[in-house]
């Protein structure tokens, strides 16, 4: 099946069974890496992806079923070659990862957790990155991140004064 | 882990989508997807054709009927959980979406998807049976309507025709003034399917005495139960620990509850005592809050 | 060689440089890596936890659309080696699918290939395979007992069963007024990473090599493909540069690799097996140790523990993988931080029909301390001691060190007593145990949980020749390669892969401290097995300590080369030329230099500048060697097993609701002391991620068979992993006891918060429900099953 996909505000036209899931069309199809595999089945969150700016298992969800939708992966998040966003950027000030795997993912579950709330408390954090399992860091340093990201962007949006 | 082959359609409309459920013995409805594509993966589920009916026009909302909040069969569970006349007028609702699954589940899941599921852990399911909502679905171009209690039949067991696709659940509103909820469920990981779950809705009078209850324990027998005879006796009363813990014992005593990997029968049937009245003790909380 | 004083970059909070292309997307992981016209594996595995394969029909799967092979044990078997095992065991061979019989459920008995994952798996289905169940054998005493035989050719289940005694264990045991045994379990659980096991091979027939990229930790593991392919190791070679997700011990992958290293041959494609959550769990290398520990100890009326006995039988599934020498690593820590005399132990390794057990975090020596840790416990109990007060009285005191162990090691350094004095400040020890009382009081179950660790890091592999005299490995080198090149820049080598533990960061710090250059202008490269120096993979906590003093000897000959250039070109002897900055000048005559760009083109192009016989370029390799390795255990099995000992001392708040049976840690504060740290970010994640993996062990995570022999717990859904909302904050409150056989004095740092948070939270949960006169003795601690033991001991003292 054709199916017309939008994702990191490009157009991609792509041939699809409609068995593939949206995870396998973005890797495969599309060699947009960033979106891991981890248990194929919902729970890990490796997978996440931004649909219309909501956290999404890219896993559950088949690419026939995605058009429509504006679909962001990580590879939409950074600003320019070599850059990072100031989540991103935030992560690598607290090490907020060790291996990697799991982190485009937590990123886009935070980046949809501070699109809505910039001022986010500890358990807020925690419960928008729940559905992200994280073997290597005990989470402590993905919090932190979060919350410094958090802390930055609220001070980009604050007022100039005098 | 990739699902076995199938064919995929999308219906104009929900008579299209029952029809093509008649036309072929292996076809499933998906709309979130939130269950069945676990199930899919695993090849536990191979259906033959998926049935999309999350883009049909009209299925998606939450409308204030007056004694009822009806919801539409595809509406997304997160935005349930964000609907301000859920939060004003089906508290018990509002209450429980938090649990259900995690944010990424809850921004594609449906309501309608965790009634039709079946779950008897499902808290969607559990405030269905709680609160006696109708659950009303299309058939051969018919709309019929059945009682929560009557359609959930055994774990992922519903009274559903094959042939039929659910399109709205509605949900009574308790019009007293002083109306408190509660709700409580235990698991190993916070957000895992509960090993018991309990919901309670209590009205109360000025005098906090109660004037009607819905009580509903989750997760620890095949379909949810109402407590109807703790109800019952709680009319009248003003909350009382040691009674309402007699009452849950005794409505509990005879459950024949369900035992897995994570949780003993006798687990669930002792600590669905304990859920019940913490679940009946935040509700009168809650609602002695209300002027 | 240490190196003390005020260092430049070593222990500054720098960012860790992996971290930029993982924040992006731009990892390069095993899944990611898709060579043109690559076909994809799909396994069938056993149903059964033991049958015979009577027949295989492949003729319907083989007729299926895009299916280009189906591979079946018989011709995999006759065209490979055995897979190398540990043990002199000839008789359990290993092949990557089953031969004739299959002997666990999820054993791979064919692989199919085809055009992508989807296709392989339909014809996975359609495999007809016949199978006569065979009886089986799950238990570990019951196998170690004899009766159902999962090898019939071995005439035994018992894979190894070595008794030590090291000192006078029963005169120590028959002059203690006191003695109490007691039965701990440790259950089957493992590290579970993100991401699953993956290999793609690609065969070139006219070049003769077979290109590798896995998402591997395992040493030896080009060697070992290519004997298994029957192939020079010349032909084999293994991308370093591949990022892997995870890890912590179990990426290992021998059997993947044969099996697409043999297909890739047979078919002239590249082949690849990227194994999906139910493969892995079932059949993957993938679990952990599951073991019964019998404790007994003697001790005086003081407290002071003189002797331990101790039995460890391990159930390490079907096959005999690394998985028995899990029972060599913790003989060279075998007293924990205490002075215990003497000690008999006894390893007893046996095969039952569940998944093969494979290297898992610390190597054995977490469910180890497990039981040492609930041992002292029960030590102080029974004498009503304070567990702390205890601890200090068995604890080697700072001044002891070096400290010979009764089993042959010697531990390099530790201030334990000033870790604990610190741990408790942080805490408010006092405050603790008034706020646990104060939930008693209020009618919550709570506890207080101690538990002290060893991380020994550095890893030798001496539990080899101690548990199979065959293996004469005496040393695990690490190495690094470092050059400057003509402009000046510098590239450093390393030859493993990493699993995010930040070896590249740490290469480009000690380079950058050494030779006085921000690290971050380091590039840090990693060579494929063909050109790569030797290294054992980062396994045993031992890069900081191995390949940072490997990168530390090569920078530091470079260093020294520099000098020698600048003293040459100069005029003067060598001792007369401080280094600054990448600059030489002569102390005498400070005007008198020679700037890095001056001696970068004389070691490049002036050769007539040179010393004499001086090699031209600045390249340096150095392999190093384990420190205090070399070594062959003595007769009565004493070695030293690793050169450096972490410490760490958990301290923690358990909050139980007693009609749950919910354990809920409500405060946790833990002393960390690994030496110098390198990079602080680095050290305190992993010491986090070790705890959240030991709060997994202890209270989540169980690989639990039924009765059937089926493992049920296969997917996320049922092994649970704990989340965000399962770590609590843990306060750490660091110390720095250098190591002195170390080039900055760091230790390893990676398995001390897994070695200590189970043993931590069973000592907390049992001081909670101890009230109620029971004990729980078996990990993990499920919240079911913790809240029915608690609501039957209610109901006996109703």
């Amino acid at each position: 099946m054709k199916v017309e996909l939008d994702i990191n505000r490009e157009r991609h036209t792509v041939d699809v069974e409609p068995r593939l899931s949206l995870l396998d069309c973005l890797r495969d199809k599309l060699l947009l890496t960033g979106a891991h595999a981890g248990c194929e089945h919902g729970v890990c969150g490796a997978c996440t992806v931004l649909v219309d700016g909501a956290a999404v298992r890219s896993c559950l969800m088949f690419a026939v079923q995605a058009d429509g939708v504006a679909i962001t992966t990580i590879e939409g998040l950074s600003p320019g070659p070599g850059e990072l966003s100031p989540l991103q950027d935030a992560f690598c000030e607290t090490h907020g990862m060790q291996c990697g795997y799991c982190t485009p993912a937590m990123i886009l579950a935070a980046h949809a957790l501070l699109s809505k709330n910039t001022s986010p408390t500890r358990e807020e954090i925690v419960d928008a990155i729940s559905g992200n399992i994280c073997r290597c860091t005990g989470y402590a340093q993905i919090v932190e991140a979060i919350a410094l990201a958090a802390e930055r962007i609220r001070g980009q949006n604050d007022p100039v004064r005098p | 882990m990739k699902p076995a082959a199938f064919e995929y359609s999308r219906p104009a409309d929900i008579d299209e989508a029952c029809a093509l459920l008649a036309a072929d013995d292996g076809a499933r409805v998906i709309a979130g997807g939130q269950t069945l594509g676990p199930l899919m993966a695993m090849r536990l589920a191979r259906p033959s054709r998926l049935i999309d009916i999350a883009r049909i026009p009209g299925l998606a909302f939450v409308r204030d009927e007056g004694k009822e909040i009806v919801v539409g069969a595809t509406t997304r569970q997160h935005v349930v959980e964000n609907d301000p006349l859920v939060r004003a007028k089906l508290p018990l609702l509002a209450k429980v979406m938090p649990f259900v699954g995690h944010t990424a589940t809850r921004a594609r899941g449906t309501v309608g998807g965790s009634l039709v599921n079946g779950d008897p852990a499902a808290e969607i399911v559990l405030v269905a049976v709680t609160l006696g909502a109708i659950l009303v679905w299309r058939d051969g171009g018919e709309s019929q309507s059945i009682a929560a209690s009557d359609f959930f039949l055994g774990p992922m067991v519903t009274a559903l025709p094959l042939t039929a696709c659910l399109a709205e659940a509605r949900f009574p509103v308790w019009p007293e003034p002083r109306v408190g909820v509660g709700f409580h469920e235990i698991n190993a990981r916070q957000s895992d399917f509960a090993f018991v779950s309990a919901a309670a809705q209590i009205a109360l009078d000025a005098d906090g005495c109660c004037t009607r209850a819905a009580i509903g324990i989750g997760a620890a027998t095949a379909v949810p139960l109402r407590l109807d005879a703790v109800a019952d006796a709680l009319k009248g009363q003003r909350f009382d620990e040691a009674r309402v813990r007699e009452l849950a014992k005794a409505a509990l005593a005879g459950i024949e509850a369900m035992a897995d990997l994570h949780a003993s029968a006798e687990y669930r049937k002792r600590v669905a005592v304990t859920m019940a009245v913490r679940a009946i003790a935040d509700a009168y909380q809650d609602a002695a809050r209300r002027p | 060689m240490t190196v003390s004083g005020k260092f430049r970059f070593i222990s500054s909070d720098r960012r860790v440089r992996e971290d930029r292309r993982f924040v992006v997307g731009k990892g390069n992981f095993a899944a990611d890596i898709v060579p043109q016209g690559v076909k994809h594996v799909a396994l069938v595995t056993c149903p059964h936890p033991a049958a015979r394969i009577v027949s295989i029909d492949k003729t319907a799967a083989l007729a299926m659309p895009g299916v280009r092979y189906v591979l079946e044990g018989a011709e995999l078997a006759g065209a490979t080696n055995v897979l190398a095992t540990g043990l002199d065991t000839p008789n359990v061979p290993r092949y990557p699918l089953a031969l004739n019989v299959a002997r666990y459920a999820g054993e791979w008995v064919a692989a199919v290939v085809a055009d992508s994952r989807a296709l392989a798996e339909d014809a996975a289905e359609a495999v007809v395979i016949e199978y006569e169940p065979l009886p089986f054998v799950l238990d570990a005493d019951e196998a170690y007992a004899g009766g159902t035989l999962v090898h019939e050719a071995h005439a035994s289940n018992v894979l190894l069963d070595r008794t030590f005694t090291w000192g006078e264990v029963e005169k120590d045991f028959s002059a203690s007024p006191h003695k109490l045994k007691h039965r701990v379990k440790w259950g089957r659980s493992s590290t579970v990473p993100i991401e699953t096991f993956g290999v793609t091979a690609s065969w070139d027939p006219w070049r003769e090599i077979l290109d590798i990229w896995a998402s591997i930790q395992m040493p030896k593991y080009p060697d070992q493909t290519a004997m298994a392919l029957k192939i020079p190791m010349s032909s084999v070679r293994v991308h370093y540069d591949v990022d892997v997700g995870g890890s912590y011990g179990v990426k290992r992958g021998i059997k993947h690799t044969v099996l697409v290293g043999y297909l890739s041959r047979r078919l002239g494609v590249p082949v690849r097996l990227i194994e999906d959550r139910l493969e892995n769990m079932r059949g993957g290398d993938m679990h952990g140790p599951e073991r019964n520990f019998d404790v007994e100890v003697a001790f005086d009326d003081q407290g002071i523990i003189r002797s331990m006995k101790m039995r460890a039988l391990d159930n390490v599934g079907a096959y005999a993988g690394r998985s028995p020498f899990q029972l060599g690593k913790p003989v060279g820590a075998i007293v924990g931080p205490y002075k215990i005399k003497s000690v008999q132990y006894q390893a007893i390794a046996v095969v039952t029909n569940k998944t093969v057990q494979e290297a898992v975090r610390a190597f054995g020596q977490s469910p180890t301390n497990y039981a040492i840790e609930r041992t002292i416990d029960e030590v102080a109990i029974r004498l009503g001691l304070d567990r702390i007060e205890i601890r200090r009285r068995n604890m080697i005191r700072h001044e002891e060190f070096p400290y010979l162990i009764p089993s042959g090691s010697t531990y390099d350094s530790g201030d334990y007593h000033t870790v604990i004095d610190k741990v408790l400040a942080q805490a408010g020890y006092g405050d603790l145990i008034a706020e646990r009382d104060r939930l008693r009081a209020a009618g919550t179950l709570a506890g207080i949980g101690i538990a002290a660790c060893l991380e020994p890091s550095g890893g030798n592999s001496s539990f080899e020749p101690l548990l199979n005299p065959k293996v004469g490995t005496t040393t695990w080198m690490d190495s690094c390669r470092i050059s400057i090149d003509l402009v000046g820049s510098i590239t450093a080598t390393m030859h493993t892969t990493s699993a995010g533990q930040g070896h590249e960061t740490l290469v480009g710090t000690v380079v950058g401290e050494v030779l006085e250059v921000d690290p971050d202008k380091v590039r840090v490269v990693r060579a494929d097995s063909l050109n790569s120096l030797p290294s054992n993979s980062p396994v045993g906590s031992r890069m900081a300590i191995m390949l940072g003093g490997a990168a530390f000897h090569a920078a530091k000959a470079l260093k020294d080369k520099l000098t020698a250039i600048a003293a040459h070109d100069l005029g003067v002897p060598a001792e007369r030329i401080a280094y600054k900055d990448g600059n030489a000048f002569d102390t005498a005559a400070p005007d008198r230099k020679r700037t890095w760009a001056e001696l970068v083109t004389i070691a490049h192009r002036h050769i007539h500048k040179l010393p004499a016989g001086m090699e031209p370029g600045l390249s340096v390799s150095h392999i190093m060697p384990v420190p205090m390795g070399g070594g062959l255990p003595t007769a009565d099995g004493r070695v030293q097993m690793y050169p450096c000992y972490s410490f760490e001392f958990h301290l923690m708040l358990v909050a139980i609701d007693p009609d749950l049976g919910k354990p809920e840690i409500k405060r946790y504060v833990i002393g960390h002391d690994c030496g110098t740290v390198i990079n602080p970010k680095i050290v305190r994640g992993m010491t986090m991620g070790g705890i959240a993996h030991g709060i997994g062990a202890a209270l989540y995570e169980e690989f639990a068979y039924n009765d059937d022999g089926l493992l049920v717990a296969q997917n996320f859904m049922d092994y649970l992993l704990p989340s965000a909302h399962e770590v609590p904050p843990v306060e750490i409150v660091h110390h720095e006891t250098p190591s002195p056989l170390t080039v900055f004095g760091q230790k390893g740092s990676g398995e001390s918060g897994y070695l200590g948070a189970p043993a931590a939270i069973a000592s907390a949960v049992n001081d909670a429900v101890r009230p109620l006169g029971i004990v729980v003795n078996s990990l993990p601690i499920k919240v079911a099953r913790l809240g029915d033991m608690i609501a039957a001991a209610r109901d006996k003292l109703r």
